[in-house]
C-alpha cells in the first residue's frame, strides 16, 4: 500500500486526468477496430475499466492522506490560472464517486460481455465515452465544463439506451432525448445567468462571490439557481420531473440499466456539490436558498418511488422505481444542509447505487431464467400483469412446470439459489433493513435528523414538521419496500421456474402485511 | 436593441415551448431547435456590463483593452460550444425520430395514439 501511495504522490496531479483521458483514448481506439473483432474490443474495454478502477482507488487513497491541505488535488488542464482556465478538482467526494463509477462500470462491462454487447454496434465505444463523461462531471470545477461533460455522458447514454433497438427502446429513447435536450437548455440559461451576475464560472470563485452579490441582483441570482437546479433535478429524477425514468431505464439493456443507475446519482452529486458550495451558511442573504424545495421534492420522490415499487409487476420497473426512491432519499437528506445528515447520505449513496445497479443486472438474469432464455415472456409483450388473473391461474403461454405440479421438495439448482439470495440482499440494502449497509446509512440519517448537533447535545432542538415528515417517510418506506419484495419478488418464483408456486402457496401475498 | 433582443428571445422561447408540448415528433424537434436559438441569444445578453452594443469584437490598436470598449468574449465562446452541441443533439434526435416513425408507423411521440387517422404512406 505504501508503494501505491508513493507512486500516486509522484504521479499527482497528472493522475487526475487519467479517469477522463483513459476512457477517451480507449473509446477512440475501439472505433478503429472492425465490428467483428468483438472479443478484442471486449478485452480492451475490460482492461481500460480495470485500469480506471485502479486509478480511482489510488486517487481515493491519495485524498485520504492526513493533513487537510494535501487532500485536495487541483489540475489546470490548459495551465491558465484558476478563475480563467478550466480547473479539475479532486476531493474525497469526487474520488468516492469516481470509485463508485468504476466499480459499477466494471461489473456492467463484464455482464455485457456475456451477451448484450452483441445486440448492436459500438457498444464498448459508447460505454467508454459514457465513462469519460461521468468521470469528467465528477472532477470538473467549472460550471460550463460541467455542461460539456454532461453532454458527453448524455450523448453516449442516448446511444447506449438505443443499443439493441426495438420499439420500446426507440420510443422511450425519444422521450429521454427530448427531456434531456430541454434540460440542457435550462442548464445553459442558468449557467449563463450565473456568469452575467458574478462574472465567473469557476465553482470556487462563484461560491466566494455569493455573499457579495448586490441586493438588486439577488432575485436574479435565485432565479438562476432555480433554473440550474431544475436541470439537475430532471437528471436526479425528482418528482414530478421523473416520468421519463422508469420506461427508459427498464427498456435499456441490463448492463446499460446498471450504468444508468449511476446517472441519477450524477444529478444528486452535482446538486450536493453546487448547492453546498453556493448556498451554504456563508452565502449571506442567500444561505440555504431552496432548502425546503429540495426536502419536500425529495420526500414526494420517495413516496412516488415507494408506491411505484409496490405497484411494479416487472422486475426492471421495480429497479427503476428503486432508483427513484434512492435518489429521493438522497435529495431530501441533502436539502437539510446539515453536516451529520450529509455524512449519512454519503454513506447511503454508494451502497444504494450498487444495489440498484445489481438489481438491474439480476432482473435480466431472473427474467431469462423464468422465461426460458428470452428476455420477455409472452404475456409481457401485450402488457398484461403476470400474476393477477382473477383466481391466480397462470396466464396462457407461461413457462410452466411440465405437469403443473406443486413444487414441494423439489431440488433447486444452486445458481437459482444464488440469484434468489442476491435479489434478497439487493432489496435489503435498498429497503435499508439490517444487517446490510443500507440500514447503517439510513440509521445514520435518522440519527442526524433527531440529533442535529450530535448525540447528547441536542437538548431543545426538534426536527420540525418537515423533519418529522421525512422521518416518517424514511421509516414508512421500510415496510413498503419489504412489501415490494414480498409481492413482486422473483426469488420465490425464480427457483421453481413457474407460476405454479403462486398457486400452490397463495400465502406470499398474505405475508406482506406481516412483514413490517 | 435590448428590447428587440428581449422580444425575440421571448417569442422564440414561447413558440419553442409550445411546439415542444405538441404531440408530433416533427413539432417537438422544431420546438427544441427554436428553444436552443433562444438560449443562444440569451447567452449573448448575459455578457458582463450587459448587452454589448457598438463594441469591438476583435482587438483594435488604440482602443483601451477593457470591457467598456470590447464585447465580452466569454459568452461568445459559450455560445459557440452550445451551438455545436445543440446541433449534434438535434441531428441525433432526428435519427431517433425517423427510427420511431419507421418502427411504429406514426409520427406521434408515443408511437401509438391515433394510428388510424395518422396512417402515412
Amino acid at each position: 500500500m505504501s508503494h501505491l501511495s508513493e507512486l500516486t504522490a509522484a504521479a499527482m496531479p497528472h493522475l487526475m486526468l487519467a479517469p477522463i483521458a483513459l476512457p477517451m483514448f480507449t473509446a477512440a481506439f475501439l472505433l478503429l477496430l472492425r465490428e467483428e473483432q468483438q472479443r478484442l474490443k471486449f478485452g480492451l474495454s475490460v482492461l481500460s475499466t480495470l485500469a480506471g478502477l485502479l486509478v480511482a482507488i489510488a486517487l481515493l487513497q491519495w485524498t485520504h492522506q492526513a493533513g487537510a491541505p494535501a487532500s485536495m488535488g487541483v489540475y489546470l488542464p490548459g495551465n491558465w490560472p484558476a478563475p480563467f482556465g478550466i480547473v479539475l478538482v479532486l476531493d474525497r467526494l469526487s474520488a468516492l464517486m469516481l470509485l463508485l463509477t468504476n466499480i459499477v462500470a466494471l461489473c456492467s462491462v463484464l455482464f455485457a460481455g456475456a451477451r448484450w454487447q452483441r445486440a448492436g454496434v459500438h457498444y464498448h465505444t459508447l460505454f467508454q465515452f459514457q465513462l469519460m463523461g461521468l468521470s469528467g462531471a465528477f472532477l470538473t470545477a467549472d460550471l460550463f465544463n460541467l455542461f460539456v461533460f454532461f453532454e458527453i455522458l448524455l450523448a453516449a447514454s442516448y446511444g447506449l439506451l438505443l443499443h439493441g433497438s426495438g420499439r420500446a427502446r426507440v420510443q422511450s429513447g425519444l422521450h429521454y432525448i427530448a427531456i434531456n435536450l430541454a434540460a440542457s437548455s435550462l442548464f445553459l440559461i442558468g449557467a449563463s445567468m450565473f456568469y452575467g451576475i458574478t462574472g465567473t464560472l469557476n465553482m470556487a470563485d462563484l461560491a466566494q462571490g455569493m455573499a457579495h452579490v448586490s441586493a438588486e441582483d439577488r432575485g436574479l441570482l435565485h432565479a438562476a439557481a432555480a433554473i440550474l437546479a431544475t436541470a439537475f433535478l430532471i437528471k436526479a429524477a425528482m418528482w414530478p420531473l421523473n416520468f421519463w425514468l422508469v420506461p427508459a431505464y427498464s427498456a435499456a439493456t441490463a448492463p446499460v440499466g446498471a450504468l444508468f443507475a449511476l446517472m441519477t446519482k450524477v444529478g444528486v452529486y452535482t446538486l450536493l456539490r453546487l448547492w453546498t458550495l453556493m448556498f451554504g451558511t456563508e452565502a449571506g442573504a442567500s444561505a440555504l436558498f431552496g432548502s425546503l424545495w429540495l426536502i419536500v421534492g425529495g420526500m414526494a420522490t420517495m413516496a412516488f418511488g415507494a408506491i411505484g415499487m409496490m405497484g411494479s409487476q416487472r422486475l426492471t420497473h421495480l429497479a427503476g422505481h428503486a432508483a427513484v426512491l434512492s435518489s429521493g432519499t438522497l435529495l431530501a437528506a441533502a436539502g437539510f444542509g446539515q453536516n451529520a445528515l450529509t455524512a449519512g447520505l454519503l454513506y447511503y449513496l454508494p451502497s444504494s447505487t450498487l444495489a440498484v445497479g445489481a438489481l438491474f443486472l439480476l432482473a435480466d438474469l431472473i427474467d431469462r431464467w423464468r422465461n426460458d432464455g428470452t428476455t420477455l415472456a409472452p404475456y409481457e409483450s401485450d402488457d398484461d400483469a403476470p400474476f393477477l388473473s382473477p383466481e391466480l391461474v397462470p396466464t396462457a403461454g407461461l413457462n410452466l412446470d411440465d405437469d403443473e405440479q406443486v413444487l414441494v421438495g423439489r431440488v433447486i439448482p444452486a445458481s437459482a439459489v444464488f440469484m434468489g439470495l442476491a435479489y434478497l440482499m439487493c432489496t435489503l440494502v435498498i429497503a435499508g433493513l439490517p444487517p446490510l449497509s443500507g440500514f447503517i446509512g439510513k440509521f445514520a440519517m435518522l440519527t442526524a435528523l433527531l440529533n442535529p448537533l450530535g448525540l447528547g447535545s441536542s437538548a431543545g432542538t426538534r426536527p420540525g414538521p418537515v423533519g418529522w415528515t421525512l422521518l416518517a417517510l424514511m421509516i414508512g418506506t421500510w415496510p413498503s419496500r419489504a412489501r415490494a419484495y414480498a409481492t413482486s419478488g422473483p426469488a420465490p418464483s425464480a427457483p421453481c421456474r413457474s407460476c405454479a408456486c403462486w398457486r400452490a402457496c397463495p400465502s406470499p401475498c398474505c405475508w406482506a402485511p406481516a412483514w413490517p | 436593441m435590448e428590447i428587440v433582443l428581449a422580444i425575440s428571445i421571448g417569442v422564440l422561447t414561447g413558440s419553442g415551448v409550445w411546439l415542444l408540448l405538441r404531440p408530433r415528433t416533427f413539432q417537438v424537434i422544431m420546438g427544441l431547435s427554436l428553444l436552443s436559438y433562444a438560449v443562444n441569444l440569451f447567452i449573448f445578453s448575459m455578457g458582463r456590463l450587459g448587452l454589448a452594443v457598438d463594441k469591438e469584437p476583435v482587438l483594435v490598436p488604440g482602443v483601451p483593452p477593457d470591457l467598456q470598449h470590447y464585447a465580452d468574449p466569454l459568452p461568445q465562446a459559450l455560445v459557440l460550444t452550445a451551438i455545436v452541441i445543440g446541433f449534434a443533439m438535434t441531428a441525433l434526435f432526428l435519427v431517433v425520430l425517423l427510427a420511431s416513425r419507421g418502427i411504429s408507423g406514426t409520427d406521434h411521440v408515443d408511437g401509438t395514439h391515433a394510428r388510424e387517422q395518422q396512417e402515412m404512406p
